[in-house]
């Protein structure tokens, strides 16, 4: 063969790949991701009773000890310790604890503000969509990190603090997707005759339009929980998270900067634990959207 | 006769057409509806026919008071619904139901079909919980479907299925009057049958009035017992039935039977093909809608527009010909 | 009426689908014959495989669940199913033409009239751009669309449902094909439209000497241009004869109830006559005659073969045991 063939050749062979098939997959669901989730929920709620060792007890003797695999590291911490001597993977497993929470608490307050709102704005149109929208769009174009660095350094770090800022961050995407969905339904005969059967506008609104934009919100949630984590973790490596010595993974980051050149895992581990959480949730979230759209679903 | 239950008078409703972007200005209407009027009796089905744009689907949303009508009335049991108190306008909504033609987008996708079939007796705090379900299981089993059927999706339904729970849900308050907007056009052949026979039995069991609304006019000979045809949101004929059938007056009437598509390739009709296109409902012009696609058209026809009049007992037209 | 050449002859054509439910024979073992200047008219009700098969004919079968895996398209001598991709671009549109249902997406709401419907001259007639706005302002004005330059200017979404199908007409007349398929042309259009549509297609193909399957739910259709008629069941033809012939005398118990349940014009029935159950599911198709769970006249035989084809007359041909 020719270069110019062979070149062709290869690239034949590259479309015949397929990375769908790469990725094992039970009925879809990648199995990798679900697992790390799952890995993560259950850290973020059991932790207390899984972790090996105290995620807060300061133990000078024991400090920059090496994960196990490597030289000088042993079982007893196993993936070694931080500065403070604190074990990593206790810290590592509390501050799930920290993400899980604040996730979990920012996705359903911003969730359940976006999605009132929505349902308020689409369905009840005029003056009410009108003003809705503005208010939404005015906290659309807030630029995020700005605005959470200021309220941040403004109220004070504290997990209470972080979580309000955040909802406020992050309602408004909620909102301008869900009302879309919704005037998508409110066209659907359904609704006329739940109007004509003598439902009042409260009922449609949530018996007959919400259920219908659920899959849309949980979608959206799934795919949220990512970004929340990234944001959390921003503002605690700054200090204007979750303050210390509660640990939070971006304050890990933040602690294991000073040793980053000789010592790699204090540093790296929190880091690369945020990537895989991060990482599942929107494969994860990806699958959900796939397997609750009406068309794919199999009926 | 049987005493008449739902009147509509002289109702009109025109969508207003604007121009401009921060001042509107109304430039014209589209006169969807313009100016009908015709009752319907205890029991007695009324068919509307009509093709795209003639106002049909229209004058159902008015009376089911999903539009406001821009000028005219509509008497219930007598009563002017715009005298009417909230409780007694509630009990309107309840006597007159609908059941409209996509058996797909007419069910909630995730409600069960039980709480789709209750849902006008639960909106308005009807009955106790025990009751409604007594009544839903009643009216699955009048409508034909599977007794387990309250605890299934709309989803695990065909399409014909899905508009016998439909019907179900506009059977459960016990209404006086059925809407059906084209209750049966989107539906098998085969699945036609079955569904038009069940609207017929409903009819004969429970005295119902029906409103139905539909382009075949097969379908409508079948099931009514008067029939109105209308052409751009006016009613230029109405007549018992049979009369309707065997001698229509109006010419657009004449040439719509004709264009029913025959049942036999023998079957020998006169065939009027109508020239043109339906004009557009906006800003129609003073004079008879019709006149310009009219082989029969005389000069007053372009000048006054003719007036619904009954010319023998029971069979009204509105036509300069009579 | 027909000159008597065969002009398209499909023997036991079987598309299949491969769904996450199974295998849906959409098209099973469909054996039909069209001469020339004949209309044939495929009557079923949804999910028969009356679009699939036209579909397969052109071999535009959605991809990668749908395939042909068996079966011969004689098209004027030659097998369109040994034809690879390039020779079926020039056959589609050129010598087999087709018009679907909905007129609106039929059409590109971007560009106008005029360039649309010259397009498929220029692509297959080879014709230079002016050339062709001739030949297709030709084409409007033979499908009775009043002021066809000022029309041609315009765009899909300024006409009327009947306007755009008889436009979509003249865009897959302009080439002169010798077949034309037509899947369900009028279901979406008003009942005063439908009938001047359909004479407008009689009478251009009186003209024109192309023939035409006609796909349809509704027997009115059929009885007014169809020369032959053939009825579709779960995938298979079950009855096929000349339309008077059907009309006069349908034997299959499928064909028989599904015109009887037809309301007519005539007397005022109280009750229809109906087909009891409900149309099969595809994918878990019972053994023997499909139609069978439904069939008021079953017999044992019935559920567990499908029967063989039988000639009741000359022309007339049924799939049935009791006509064995």
């Amino acid at each position: 063969m020719n270069p110019s063939q062979r070149v062709a050749d290869i690239f034949k062979r590259l479309r015949r790949i397929s990375i769908r098939k790469a990725i094992p997959t039970i009925k879809g669901l990648p199995i990798i991701p679900a697992v790390i989730l799952l890995v993560f929920v259950i850290c973020g709620l059991f932790g207390k009773w899984i972790a090996p060792h105290d995620p807060v007890k300061i133990n000078l003797d024991d400090t920059l000890i090496p994960p196990f695999w490597q030289e000088g590291g042993s079982t007893k911490y196993i993936l070694g310790t931080d500065g403070m001597g604190r074990d990593m993977l206790s810290r590592l497993i509390f501050g799930a604890n920290v993400s899980l929470q604040v996730g979990f608490t920012v996705i359903v307050f911003s969730g359940f503000l976006g999605t009132v709102v929505a349902l308020l704005s689409g369905y009840l149109g005029g003056w009410v969509d009108i003003i809705l929208m503005r208010v939404v769009d005015i906290f659309l174009s807030l630029p995020a990190i700005v605005f959470s660095i200021a309220l941040a350094a403004l109220m004070g770090p504290s997990k209470k603090n972080l979580i309000f800022i955040l909802v406020l961050v992050m309602w408004s995407p909620y909102a301008r997707i869900l009302r879309g969905a919704v005037l998508r339904i409110k066209n659907d005969d359904f609704v006329d005759l739940a109007i004509v059967a003598g439902a009042s506008k409260a009922r449609i609104m949530f018996r007959h339009i919400f259920p219908n934009i659920f899959n849309t919100l949980v979608v959206l949630a799934t795919l949220q929980l990512g970004q929340v984590i990234i944001a959390e973790s921003s503002l605690s490596y700054m200090g204007l998270g979750v303050p210390p010595p509660e640990p939070a993974w971006g304050t890990m980051i933040f602690d294991g900067t000073k040793q980053l050149l000789m010592h790699w895992w204090p540093a790296t581990i929190p880091g690369l634990a945020i990537v895989l959480v991060v990482l599942s949730g929107n494969l994860f979230g990806d699958w959900l959207r796939v397997r609750l759209d009406p068309k794919f679903r199999q009926l | 006769m049987s005493e008449i239950i739902l009147e509509a008078r002289d109702i009109k409703k025109h969508f207003p057409v604007t121009k401009g972007i921060l001042f509107l200005k109304q430039i014209g209407a589209i006169t969807a509806v313009d100016g009908i009027s015709f009752t319907i009796s205890r029991g007695e089905t009324f068919g509307l026919v009509g093709e795209s744009g003639c106002g049909k689907t229209t004058t159902a949303r008015l009376l089911l008071l999903l539009e406001t009508i821009t000028s005219g009335a509509i008497l219930f049991n007598g009563k002017d619904l715009t005298q009417l108190s909230a409780p007694e306008l509630k009990n309107y909504r309840v006597s007159v139901q609908a059941v409209f033609q996509d058996p797909y987008s007419s069910l909630s996708p995730r409600m069960r079909t039980g709480d789709i079939i209750a849902e006008p007796i639960i909106a308005n705090n009807a009955l106790s919980r025990k009751a409604a379900k007594e009544r839903i299981a009643k009216l699955i089993e009048v409508v034909g479907l599977r007794i387990d059927g309250a605890e299934l999706y709309p989803h695990e339904f065909s399409g014909g299925q899905r508009q016998r729970i439909a019907i179900a849900r506009a059977l459960a308050p016990n209404p006086s009057l059925v809407i059906l907007d084209e209750p049966v056009s989107a539906l098998d052949i085969s699945i036609r049958a079955q569904i038009m026979n069940l609207l017929h039995d409903i009819q004969q069991d429970l005295g119902v009035a029906y409103l139905l609304i539909a382009h075949d006019l097969s379908v409508v000979k079948h099931m009514s017992n008067r029939i109105g045809v209308m052409y751009l949101g006016k009613l230029v004929e109405v007549a018992e039935s049979e009369e309707f059938y065997s001698h229509p007056l109006h010419p657009y009437t004449q040439a719509l039977i004709s264009a029913t598509l025959p049942i036999h390739p023998d079957d020998q009709r006169e065939k009027i093909i109508l020239p043109g296109e339906v004009p557009s409902p906006f800003n129609p012009p003073q004079a008879c809608r019709f006149h310009l696609r009219c082989s029969q058209a005389k000069p007053i026809c372009s000048e006054q527009e003719p007036l619904l009049q009954e010319v023998t007992s029971g069979h009204q037209v509105a036509c300069h010909l009579y | 009426m027909s000159s008597g050449n065969i002009l398209l002859d499909v023997k036991d054509l079987k598309t299949y689908f491969s769904t996450r439910r199974g295998v849906v024979k959409a098209v099973d073992g469909v054996s039909l014959c069209l001469k020339e200047r004949e209309i044939l008219g495929l009557v079923g009700e949804s999910g028969c495989g009356k679009s699939i098969t036209c579909f397969s004919i052109v071999r535009l079968v959605p991809q990668p669940a749908g395939r042909i895996i068996a079966g011969e398209i004689i098209f004027d001598g030659e097998d369109l199913l040994k034809k690879n991709e390039r020779e079926m671009r020039a056959i589609r549109g050129r010598r087999i033409s087709m018009i679907l249902q909905d007129p609106l997406t039929s059409l590109n709401p971007l560009f106008t009239i005029g360039n649309q419907t010259a397009e498929p001259i220029i692509i297959h007639r080879k014709l230079g751009k002016n050339t062709a706005l001739e030949k297709a302002r030709e084409m409007l004005k033979l499908v009775n669309i009043p002021s066809p330059e000022v029309r041609m200017k315009e765009y899909p979404h300024q006409m009327s449902g009947g306007m755009r199908q008889r436009i979509v007409g003249a865009m897959v007349l302009s080439c002169q094909p010798q077949l034309l398929i037509a899947d369900e042309p009028t279901t979406s259009l008003d009942v005063t439209t439908q009938a001047q549509f359909l004479k407008l297609l009689k009478d251009i193909q009186q003209q024109s000497n192309f023939s035409m399957i006609l796909v349809t739910h509704d027997f009115g259709v059929i009885a007014r241009i169809c020369d032959r008629v053939a009825v579709m069941y779960a995938g298979k033809i079950v009855e096929s004869a000349e339309t008077r012939e059907l009309f006069n005398n349908a034997t299959h118990p499928y064909t028989f109830a599904l015109m009887k349940s037809l309301p007519n014009m005539g007397d005022r029935l109280d009750k229809l006559y109906t087909i009891e159950g409900q149309p099969p599911e595809m994918h878990a198709l019972p053994p023997g005659c499909s139609f069978a769970p439904r069939c008021p006249e079953v017999k044992e035989i019935c559920k567990q073969k499908y029967p063989p084809l039988s000639v009741l007359k000359d022309g007339h041909y049924v799939n049935c045991w009791l006509r064995t």
